[in-house]
């Protein structure tokens, strides 16, 4: 039997950050990263985008190539699944060669998937979702100037597709089931501008709206909308969440909840298992404690990382200020922190530029968030020093922050 | 032969302590650090990463933060010190003259 030492199930962000942060945290055993496709693991956000909407063939942006694995002694198992984990023989099963690994620890970082639809009306219907390189390049081959496009879904997939669909002259309809876009995460006042930038751009946006059958229309694909509408259609895309991948950890009955459940340190309720990234959820000690689980660039990297210090023993909880961006067309969403609590309040800095940067309090003071939508170079170091702020529990005063002649940074230091 | 090419980049004042700023010259870009031990450094102002401005970063001490994917690096040294950035980063030699920071940017 092969000695994998630290095993690794899943080469997404999270799992190779973790098998390199291993290895430069001084782990000199076996480090073994099984990945489910073949190429090397590769950077996800470029999907939505560059992949999308660049001039060239787009070229999957590795987070570390063969060649960095190799030298940092990481085996690499591309191409595989792990049909199962025994966990008193401390062993995983791949296929599809039937080998048996054995692990001293574990991590699971399997991430999740798009969700699928999956009612009556979508069957038998072309649709695409997208996660993956290859997920890029069947969508990117269909868009086209004056191709049209539906998008089931007003989350940030489907909106950063919407952005690259435009950019590359295909006309483009947003349909979101719920009452608005951007309903779950992002604030009110935010989704309204991203809103109006995206139909400024040509995009149709239809809120509180589905799609109630299909029907073929020559070439095209027919859409039927809940408003009556019907629109024709030669791309339909969806971007309607995603959902941990868990049937792994459920089979070797570990605990699920919103994903694989594990503690503040990433370890599940198995002490030789942890697991990190998009596919488990955690306790936050900046929001009480409460369970959440992230699907998010920079929480993936960060999770990788730490359970890489926890696989080794230490005793470090994970605390990071949650924290993500959405580049839609030149401008970019941007969140820390925690943006949809109950009972904050908001207070906006007066930007120029059409920058919108605005914080939120809790009712104690306490910086809970802050949230953006502009260009990121005019943002992206106020959001990093909001980060900063909440990490060290600050209450900086509404005043302060509304007021664009104090420098955020100053604030860092008054405390 | 490397030959020495000083150029005048900015005033010591235009950068704030532990702060950056954008220098652009001849189809180039740079990044001037003030450090907070009041030193001047200089490196190539592209993030190695994906090719973003560093100077709208976020300094701390010695470190620049790139404002896309937050990699690190040490502006003193160039080198790359956090996720995602794995090349480090080529400095510059500078100098203070009058009041004016200047950069060598070398010659081949």
């Amino acid at each position: 039997m092969i000695d994998g030492g630290i095993v690794i199930v899943g080469a997404g962000e999270a799992g190779t950050r973790a098998a390199i942060s291993l290895r430069q945290r001084s782990w000199t055993g076996p480090i073994t990263l099984i990945g489910l496709e073949d190429l090397p693991p590769y950077e996800r956000p470029p999907l939505s985008k560059q992949a999308l909407s660049g001039a060239a063939d787009p070229v999957p942006k590795a987070v570390a190539t063969a060649g960095a694995l190799a030298a940092d002694n990481i085996t690499y198992l591309p191409g595989m699944t792990v049909a199962g984990i025994d966990r008193i023989g401390h062993t995983v099963t791949l296929l599809p060669t039937q080998q048996d690994i054995r692990y001293e620890r574990l991590l699971l970082a399997t991430g999740a998937s798009a969700r699928q639809l999956t009612t009556e009306c979508y069957s038998g219907v072309d649709i695409h979702y997208l996660r993956s390189y290859a997920d890029a390049l069947k969508l990117r081959a269909k868009l086209r100037q004056g191709a049209q496009l539906l998008i089931v879904g007003g989350g940030f997939i489907g909106l950063e597709i919407a952005a690259s669909a435009r950019m590359v002259g295909a006309n483009v309809t947003v349909v979101e089931v719920t009452p608005r876009i951007l309903g779950r995460g992002v604030p009110q006042n935010l989704a309204t501008l991203i809103r109006q930038h995206h139909v400024q751009q040509g995009v149709h946006i239809l809120e509180g709206t589905g799609v109630t059958r299909f029907e073929a229309a020559g070439n095209r694909t027919r859409a039927h909308l809940s408003n009556g509408d019907s629109v024709d259609c030669d791309v339909i895309v969806a971007g309607v969440g995603a959902v941990p991948n868990v049937a792994l950890a459920e089979s070797a009955e570990l605990l699920t909840e919103n994903g694989i459940r594990v503690d503040a340190l990433l370890r599940t309720d198995d002490p030789d298992i942890f697991a990190a990234g998009d596919c488990c959820s955690f306790p936050h000690v900046l929001c009480g404690g409460r369970r959440i689980r992230l699907e998010a660039w920079r929480s993936a990297q960060a999770q990788g990382q730490h359970a890489a210090a926890s696989l080794l023993g230490a005793t470090a909880e994970y605390c990071v200020v949650p924290s993500f961006w959405s580049d839609q067309y030149e401008r970019t969403l941007l969140i820390c922190g925690f943006v949809t609590e109950p009972h904050s309040i908001i207070v906006e800095r007066n930007l120029t530029d059409d920058a919108h940067l605005q914080f939120h309090l809790a009712g104690d003071g306490r910086l809970l968030g802050a949230s953006a939508f502009g260009r990121n170079e005019v943002l992206a170091r106020d959001i990093r020093i909001a980060e900063l702020l909440i990490e060290r529990g600050v209450s900086p005063g509404a005043d302060r922050l509304a007021d664009p002649a104090v420098k955020l940074k100053s604030l860092l230091r008054a405390d | 032969m490397k030959v020495a090419k000083w150029i005048d980049a900015c005033g010591a004042d235009d950068i704030e302590v532990e702060d950056v700023l954008r220098f652009d010259h001849a189809g180039r870009t740079f990044a001037v650090f003030r450090s907070p031990d009041e030193r001047f450094y200089a490196t190539d102002g592209l993030c190695t990463h994906e090719q973003v401005h560093l100077a709208d970063g976020l300094v701390m001490d010695h470190i620049i933060e790139c404002p896309k994917h937050n990699g690190r690096f040490n502006y003193t040294t160039g080198a790359a010190t956090g996720a995602p950035v794995c090349i480090n980063l080529k400095t510059y030699p500078t100098r203070v003259d009058n009041g004016r920071v200047l950069i060598d940017v070398g010659t081949e």
